[in-house]
């Protein structure tokens, strides 16, 4: 019998997202999977047992686990309909031959019990084939009931963890700029919702134009670009508080393009000055400023690699804009973007083994990525514009922006693999743009 | 007058509506969600655009004139004919010293949000350089790039996105800050 929990990990490995699995060494992939194409795992995740007063709770967290597992494409649900027998208690014996019967490789049991304001989640995630709980999967979460949401995610990233070796992403958050208005006079708010487009928040109101939000490493903080002195400034935005603090004005400038570094202490940005764009950073605990590089050309869209040594950016110095890398204390850079067309907003993977970005190229634009030396060079999407992606905390999934052409053109925030496979919208009420993914939520 | 002329006089009257807020287009005015900080909310200073035939008018810098030159993709380098508006403008300003102007840089929508807006800096920059070579002080001048942020037109062929490359240049009365 083929065994797709392995297939789908040979197939990772395959596709470069699992990078070694000696166990599997002697066990080679048995069934040819064509390009970009994996088999989705079929799963069973029967409607978590209530335990006391969970009543929607349970089935709501049983359909977000489904959700969230599904949306990656690496596995299918098996509805109950096919379900030959059911679980009746948490803590009971399993029939795993009827689970086999179906096909299911993996079982997920789970229950919820609510007391008040507090919930309780537990669940195990069983590989059908051997009868055993997955090492590590059998795990209870508890706290206030506003917070069910995030529960669900946290047994879908453990479970997906397991079965794909690669860390979760789902209990995770995106700050992003929600539109409306018609196309010459958008209106524009910072807002902020779950992975998957539900608990929209909104962070600002649409009195001034508001750019490219990005979060800082701990969660805390958004900084962003604004037009609410007038002119396009630098604004520090507290997620807890909401309150918000332009930095500092340099006379006579306009500032742009923020990000953190990975410690969260300095900020990198643009500076425009007499019409010339170069690249800044400032420290948060009031270190000054310091220009990092010194060019006639535009010199924009900075991100620091994870380990906070270098800064990957994007700059015109030879007429079209490319992507290049320099120490983060500044310098020339060295080019690492090789290919036809134009490159920006490239943004180094939070594991620091790629770089996405955005390219232009014969009318149309592509969410890419290439290793960290400008090799590899992969496009994953292709739209009339595609532009600015953002890392899930993961380093293995992207989200972007993408905004359909003519008058009536409106911005939607899609998502992909960085195998290109599993390209989707993400649903939000309207149109919105400049997505920017939390780190995992502690 | 045409529906689109009527709807640009519209624009420059908002504009003036605003003068110390440029970002008139963000700001809560008219169809505009308002809120805290918006200038919608506050006095509106109204300044007529007077009368195009009269030459020290706003209409007439913004008609007879020309409020705008327009630029080939990527690229702020000033065209001929960019010269002789932004000579005529230079001229204006000399004469009707009780005007200041912000310069608008824009982008068309084929590019990046951050490098546009680099690009509209670009092109601000060199309509404020110019204007100041021709003799017009420094301080009645500045810029702000909007990027790809505010077309005025909006289809997505080179016929919108040649008249999207731009620089404008809004008057506001008041001798430079």
């Amino acid at each position: 019998m083929v065994r797709p929990m392995k297939t789908l990990l040979a197939a990772l490995v395959a596709f470069g997202l699992v990078g070694a699995a000696p166990a599997l060494a002697q066990d080679p992939p048995r069934i040819v999977i064509g390009p970009g194409v994996i088999e989705p795992m079929p799963i069973a995740v029967p409607t978590f047992i209530d335990e006391g007063g969970a009543g929607e709770y349970a089935r709501e967290i049983s359909r977000v686990v489904i959700s969230d597992l599904e949306g990656t494409g690496f596995f299918r649900n098996i509805g109950e309909e096919a379900y030959i027998s059911r679980i009746s208690s948490f803590d009971g014996g399993i029939a795993f031959e009827d689970w086999k019967a179906i096909n299911a490789q993996v079982l997920v049991t789970g229950a919820v019990s609510v007391s008040g304001d507090r919930i309780t989640v537990k669940f195990r995630a069983y590989d059908v084939f051997n009868g055993q709980t997955l090492e590590g999967a059998a795990l209870q979460f508890a706290g206030t009931t506003q917070g069910w949401r995030r529960m669900a995610h946290k047994v879908a990233d453990v479970i997906y963890s397991k079965i794909t070796g690669e860390s979760g992403y789902f209990d995770s958050r995106v700050v992003f700029v929600s539109e409306s208005g018609p196309k010459n006079n958008r209106l524009k708010r910072l807002a902020v919702m779950d992975y998957d487009g539900a608990n929209v928040a909104y962070l600002t109101d649409s009195s001034s134009i508001v750019l490219a939000p990005r979060f800082s490493p701990q969660g805390d903080r958004i900084i962003y670009t604004s037009y609410e002195t007038g002119f396009p400034r630098i604004t520090l935005l507290d997620v807890g508080s909401l309150r918000r603090q332009t930095l500092e004005e340099q006379p006579g400038t306009m500032t742009f393009a923020p990000r953190f570094s990975p410690d969260g202490g300095t900020i990198v940005f643009s500076l425009e000055r007499g019409g010339n764009t170069d690249i800044y950073a400032l420290s948060l605990s009031g270190g000054g400023l310091r220009q990092l590089t010194n060019a006639p050309s535009i010199e924009t869209a900075p991100s620091f690699s994870p380990d906070g040594s270098q800064i990957v950016f994007e700059s015109d110095r030879t007429g079209t804009p490319q992507i290049y890398v320099m120490p983060a204390s500044g310098g020339e850079g060295t080019r690492i973007s090789g290919g036809e067309g134009r490159y920006g907003t490239p943004v180094w993977s939070p594991r620091g083994d790629y770089i996405a970005f955005t390219k232009q190229n014969a009318g149309r634009f592509h969410i890419g990525v290439m290793r960290t030396d400008g090799s590899e060079e992969r496009l994953l999407t292709a739209s009339f514009l595609d532009e600015g992606p953002t890392w899930a905390p993961n380093g293995r999934v992207l989200m972007f922006t993408r905004e359909t052409s003519g008058a009536g053109g409106q911005a939607t925030l899609w998502s992909v693999d960085i195998t290109g496979r599993n390209l989707k919208q993400i649903p939000t009420d309207g149109p919105a743009s400049d997505p920017a993914w939390s780190p995992l939520l502690p | 007058m045409s529906l689109a002329a009527k709807s640009l006089l519209l624009i420059a009257v908002l504009g003036l509506a605003a003068c110390n807020n440029p970002d008139r287009y963000g700001a809560g005015g008219p169809g505009g969600a308002g809120g805290p900080g918006g200038a919608g909310a506050g006095g509106i200073d109204t300044t007529g655009l007077g009368d195009p035939n009269n030459p020290t008018s706003i209409a007439y810098f913004n008609q007879r004139v020309g409020d705008r030159v327009l630029f080939a993709v990527d690229q702020s380098t000033l065209s001929p004919e960019a010269r002789s508006i932004l000579t005529a403008q230079a001229q204006w300003l000399m004469t009707n010293t009780g005007y200041a102007a912000i310069i608008e840089g824009h982008a068309d929508e084929q590019g990046t949000r951050e490098y546009n807006l680099a690009l509209g800096a670009r092109r601000a920059a060199a309509v404020q350089n110019f204007l100041i070579s021709q003799g017009v002080p420094a301080n009645r001048l500045r810029t702000i790039s909007y990027g790809k942020e505010r077309p005025i037109e909006v289809c997505s062929e080179e016929a919108c996105y040649a008249k999207n490359r731009r620089a404008v240049t809004v008057l506001s009365v008041g001798a430079g800050s």
